[in-house]
């Protein structure tokens, strides 16, 4: 479904952030992607989504990641931005919600239709006539992970899907992740939140990928861990 | 509160006022376009001089503050910066136009002093409608009202995007000047010295949440032209507004109600 190709990027040239990139992610998987900071996870989303453009290939359900096949690409791939308040631009949920429905032709009625569902499915309907600016910190991640799956997207991209909440919304966020089956491609520092998400994790550092296999065999793994700049899950720390 | 914090919160103030409910509110949003464009037109075709006929035209803002709920403070509060610039237009009126029109017990007014008060008047009643159409519809129904007036798209979606990233680089000078106030006790304001790395700063941060924004935008299939969301369409209810509004503004306009009910009641 999703696969990168020999992937290279480069912000200044010959300094690259992503360097012979390659892996896949299959159908119905949930894949958590690690590495320090600067590891260069949040320039491979850009990369996925056409916002930046390198060198090798992507590949998004065969289609290739190029300027013509964008709009398709970004309709099968939603993703979830690391500040909600970059994700929520319109005055209130519904009217965020409805943005990218109404944007790939559907009606009002039925934009608003898929908004209720969503809404309904993650739990807060009552937020629909809220104003963004009016929402807590875990009712605003929750309502711009609505404004994610009212695309219906086939793959989900979560920059820190957990960053900045408190631990009863990051259980929520937790639980609604989940229960999503979307193939998923998480990008996070919460590590313990990866291992409740995550069958297989991609580690990244130095914008190359170092390690590539069962969440819990990597996440276990201090030395391989320590080797790049992160530490264990606090679970296995104890 | 600070300066810039303030600010944001009375322009999100603006999107509660928008969403709030009342007869005016829910009046679709190019019935009131074309009612407010239709005002400014008539109240600015009045003639300088035409000062007891144009008294009339306040009738319309009344009668909208009275029905939407929507209190005139607010709007005098609002306006407190635009508004004084407005009424100064005319301020040297009364020195370039001394013709005598006529006498108020012992003073004479002259042209140039009807002609400062006529201009201040529209000024005023034009602020407070358009106040009123804001306050009243939310700016992306208004916004999709000005694409059904064929308001080419670029100026809608500059006017759309304006808005809101204004609200943007507010929060970005809030939080800045927070930043500073910490560190700097005691200080008023932000010290000359540091006004260039400060605006500087502002600027590369401004850039930078536009652009997070922009990008969420591209994401969810924003291809340069907001898709308004087709809401009701507009029924009789909002027609007989319009109908009702045209014909008072016409009326206003084409008879000076205020001198002849003054007349009425000398006579």
């Amino acid at each position: 479904m999703l696969r990168f190709e020999s992937v290279r990027f480069c912000y200044e040239k010959n300094r690259p952030v992503l360097d012979d990139l390659s892996f896949s992610v299959e159908n119905g998987e949930s894949v958590g992607l690690i590495g320090a900071n600067g590891a260069g996870k949040s320039t491979l989303i850009k990369l996925l989504l056409g916002l930046l453009s390198g060198e090798g290939r992507i590949l998004v359900d065969e289609l290739p990641v190029e300027k013509r096949n964008l709009p398709e690409i970004r309709r099968r791939v939603g993703v979830l931005l690391q500040s909600s308040d970059d994700q929520m631009f319109m005055p209130t949920v519904l009217e965020d919600v409805t943005f990218g429905p109404v944007n790939y032709g559907l009606s009002r009625d039925e934009a608003e239709r898929r908004a209720d569902e969503v809404l309904a499915r993650l739990g807060i309907p009552e937020l629909k006539h809220r104003h963004n600016h009016r929402l807590s910190g875990g009712e605003k991640r929750m309502a711009a992970l609505a404004t994610v799956l009212a695309m219906e997207p086939d793959v989900l991209l979560l920059d820190e899907p957990t960053n900045a909440l408190d631990p009863y919304n990051r259980r929520l966020v937790i639980r609604t992740i989940l229960s999503l089956p979307n193939t998923k491609l998480i990008a996070s520092h919460d590590l313990d939140m990866i291992l409740d998400t995550c069958t297989r994790v991609l580690l990244l550092s130095n914008g190359r990928l170092v390690a590539d296999g069962p969440a819990e065999e990597i996440l276990r793994d201090r030395a391989l861990l320590e080797a790049n700049r992160m530490e264990l899950p606090l679970r296995f720390a104890r | 509160m600070a300066n810039a914090e303030r600010a944001s919160a009375e322009l999100r103030q603006m999107d509660d006022l928008a969403s709030s409910v009342s007869p005016i509110h829910s009046l679709h949003p190019l019935a009131k376009l074309i009612v407010t464009i239709s005002y400014v037109l008539a109240t600015v075709s009045f003639d300088r001089y035409e000062l007891t006929a144009l008294s009339g035209m306040i009738l319309y803002p009344a009668a909208l503050f009275a029905l939407s709920g929507i209190p005139v403070r607010t709007c005098l509060h609002k306006l407190r910066f635009v508004l004084p610039l407005v009424l100064a237009v005319g301020l040297f009126n009364p020195l370039l136009d001394r013709t005598p029109l006529f006498r108020l017990g012992t003073v004479t007014v002259t042209g140039g002093v009807v002609s400062m008060l006529s201009l201040m008047c529209k000024g005023a009643f034009c602020l407070a409608a358009s106040f009123l159409l804001a306050a009243t519809t939310p700016i992306d129904a208004l916004c999709a009202a000005l694409r059904r007036v064929r308001v080419p798209s670029f100026l809608v979606t500059l006017l759309l995007l304006t808005y809101r990233y204004v609200s943007v680089m507010l929060d970005e000078v809030s939080v800045m000047t927070t930043a500073y106030r910490l560190r700097a006790p005691g200080q008023k304001g932000i010290h000359i010295s540091a006004w260039g790395s400060f605006l500087g700063q502002l600027l590369l941060r401004s850039m930078d949440r536009a652009q997070s924004l922009y990008e969420s935008m591209l994401l969810r299939g924003f291809t340069g032209e907001f898709r308004y969301a087709e809401g009701r369409r507009a029924g009789l209810r909002d027609w007989i507004f319009v109908l009702i509004c045209l014909s008072a503004f016409a009326l206003c306009r084409f008879v000076d109600l205020p001198a002849l009910i003054g007349g009425l009641l000398v006579r």
